[in-house]
């Protein structure tokens, strides 16, 4: 089939662990954007999920660290974080142990992906899905793209990653959803937690859903780290969602910093052609 | 300084139910594998999330460190601070880049 569904959305860990901590005004309309989000996600009738994420160092470290990586599990398991301090209980999520196998014998035609058999979720992962596939029943196929541990993949490499694994799924005849989770500008894990740069997340934002490949892929690391913190990094997985996307725009459901959750809240989806 | 095994040590301790039982029952034979100074060995046993902040531990390891830890999310951010007010900036990683903020 192809790509039925593409999608961004934030997974910063106080969405879920400090969520008693928000405006509970401003929290709802956030959670009631991810709802929608899930409502459109299943009406395109997907049989499995694509995350491309920027994991936390939940399997991958400085040993050996993969720019792109993707799961090729029958199973996955998250979070491993303390389940009181992310408020989401651990639990076993599907995969698509075939389907992770053709993919990425399809791309690596054109990308050196690695790929692994082993992947535990972080909130990267499950604070997403805990909002999107409440019930864990959705089959997802992880993607890490490496935004903590520099040297880091270009923005131009992440869009091209996703050109080619879209290319990877209008191949295969399931009907396959995307989404990525990342960023936009933060310090996450710093005494800076809690800063957000609203006006460069509101011209990151406006770069992505226009699918302006040149505009979203010309920030230099060093100015992504200077206006939009180490968490600007993953900005990789948003653009690789818009390499998938390539020609379509987006359309913006939510944005709002919220503080305690340590970044600016987003949901937007991409009009998959 | 290695803090390529002080995060690595960090990183087992977070995701790997095994290390943490080793961490809890066997600490000297664990310790012993990872190639640690004397202050970094200290800060790891004191649990010194500050310490560890100012070695330039990534925040993503320290972050999920502490929460092991049982720290809430205002201890956990009052330890970094307190680490830098007492120990200096961060010493080492990406962090560095951060000295010129107002913390």
């Amino acid at each position: 089939m192809s790509l039925v569904f593409a999608g961004v959305c934030s997974h910063a860990p106080g969405i879920t662990g400090r969520a008693g901590r928000a405006d509970p005004a401003v929290r709802d309309a956030f959670y009631a954007k991810l709802d929608e989000m899930r409502q459109r996600l299943e009406a395109a009738k997907p049989d499995a999920l694509i995350v491309v994420a920027a994991e936390h160092f939940a399997n991958f470290f400085m040993n050996n660290m993969p720019a792109y990586c993707m799961g090729m599990a029958e199973q996955y398991e998250g979070p491993i974080e303390d389940e009181e301090w992310l408020a989401i209980r651990r639990t076993e999520v599907p995969g698509n142990k075939d389907l992770s196998r053709r993919l990425i014998q399809a791309m690596l035609g054109e990308i050196d992906l690695a790929y692994a058999e082993e992947w535990k979720f972080d909130h990267g992962i499950m604070v997403p899905l805990h909002f999107l596939t409440p019930r864990y029943d959705l089959p997802v196929i992880p993607v890490n793209v490496n935004c903590q541990g520099p040297p880091l993949t270009p923005l131009a490499r992440a869009y091209q990653f996703g050109r080619v694994l879209r290319k990877a799924c209008d191949a295969q005849p399931e009907r396959i959803a995307l989404i990525g989770t990342g960023g936009i500008s933060h310090w996450p894990a710093t005494p800076d937690s809690g800063t957000i740069n609203e006006e460069w997340d509101r011209e990151f934002l406006r770069r992505f859903l226009a699918n302006d490949r040149e505009a979203m892929t010309s920030y230099t690391d060093a100015e992504t780290f200077r206006d939009a913190g180490q968490g600007g990094f993953e900005i990789r997985t948003f653009i690789a969602v818009a390499g998938a996307t390539e020609g379509a725009t987006g359309e913006l459901l939510f944005y709002a910093p919220i503080p305690i959750f340590a970044v600016g809240c987003t949901v937007a989806t991409m009009n998959v052609q | 300084m290695s803090l390529y095994y002080v995060q690595k040590l960090l990183y087992q301790l977070n995701r790997d139910p095994a290390v943490r039982r080793r961490f809890e029952q066997d600490r000297d034979a664990l310790l012993d594998e990872y190639v640690l100074t004397d202050e970094e060995r200290r800060a790891i046993e004191e649990g010194d999330i500050g310490l560890l902040y100012v070695m330039g531990v990534n925040g993503q390891i320290l972050m999920h460190y502490s929460a092991l830890l049982g720290q809430s999310w205002d201890e956990y951010i009052a330890a970094m601070r307190e680490g830098v007010k007492k120990h200096g900036p961060v010493r080492e990683g990406l962090y560095t880049l951060l000295r010129d903020r107002n913390l």
